[in-house]
């Protein structure tokens, strides 16, 4: 841990090196070939649930405006994916299946919230927004590299790829609002 | 009779001629994928831009320069009618990233 670093910096830096390598590298429970679509259902709804409970820390803990309604679009956003995602698995008739990749996701989001709950006033909102980007950057990642090449229902695939307009989006928003909060 | 009754039609409808080439139209946008779809035809001052949100999330079609702010729920549809000729630029509050500009004639 070295004194030049900002503490803030290192728990970014080590947030998205978590992230994109559990994603990636340390998913012992995924097949060789990529997820099934029972994982990628469970891997989705659960990214989406991390950054709506994110959201609602954050309308709890901020009272910055611009983070606030950063905040409100996020819980919106994701709520509507996740009603689609689970009005699609019903109709579909698949069981999201839990898996390595999924749950690392929620050991890291358990970690992220911890360190964001000590925090208050500006410095939570700069490591929100921090936060709020590198996510969904590790996010939009893994929708384009694995999640949704493997992808075998059409459907699913689909409902994906809006994801992914959508993650696109709110990962620029957040970049911008991480960048006017500095 | 009959031929003052047509005569009488046909310069009635001459009248109304030029007005009819002004009557208002309506422009419909198409909000997809996070993106303003384009926007069709010539808009002049006194159409209608019709907003068809056909995204899952919610989303607005909001004036930067004030002239309206259209509330677009998942699936909604929106009209607002444009006054003043002159490019107006549009934006989604929720989602900044997504851009258009209507372009209006006199």
């Amino acid at each position: 841990m070295g004194e030049n670093t900002t503490e803030e910096e290192l728990i970014d830096k080590l947030a998205l090196i978590a992230a994109g390598s559990l994603l990636f590298a340390a998913a012992p429970g995924l097949a060789a070939d990529g997820p099934t679509d029972p994982q990628i259902a469970h891997i989705a709804y659960t990214a989406g649930n991390i950054d709506i409970e994110a959201a609602k820390l954050a309308l709890a803990k901020s009272k910055n405006p611009v983070v606030r309604d950063f905040a409100q679009t996020m819980l919106r956003d994701h709520q509507a994916v996740n009603e689609k995602a689970l009005a699609l698995v019903k109709k579909l008739g698949v069981t999201p299946e839990a898996n390595a990749t999924s749950e690392a996701l929620e050991k890291q989001a358990a970690e992220t919230r911890q360190r964001l709950s000590a925090l208050s006033g500006a410095a939570f909102d700069r490591s929100y927004a921090a936060n709020e980007a590198g996510y969904h950057k590790t996010v939009n990642g893994a929708l384009k590299s694995a999640l949704i090449p493997s992808a075998d229902n059409a459907e699913l695939k689909a409902l994906l790829e809006t994801g992914l307009s959508l993650f696109g989006e709110h990962q620029k928003h957040a970049e911008h609002l991480a960048a006017d909060l500095k | 009779m009959r031929g003052l009754v047509a005569i009488g039609s046909v310069a009635a409808l001459l009248l109304l001629a030029p007005r009819a080439e002004a009557a208002p139209q309506k422009h419909v946008v198409v909000i997809d994928k996070m993106k303003f779809g384009p926007v069709p035809g010539r808009i002049q001052a006194g159409d209608t831009i019709v907003w068809i949100n056909r995204d899952m999330f919610r989303h607005t079609a909001t004036a930067t320069n004030g002239a309206f702010n259209i509330d677009l729920p998942a699936g909604a549809k929106g009209e607002t009618i444009v006054r003043q000729a002159g490019a107006i630029s549009v934006i989604c509050k929720y989602h900044p990233g997504m851009r258009g500009v209507l372009k209006v004639v006199k």
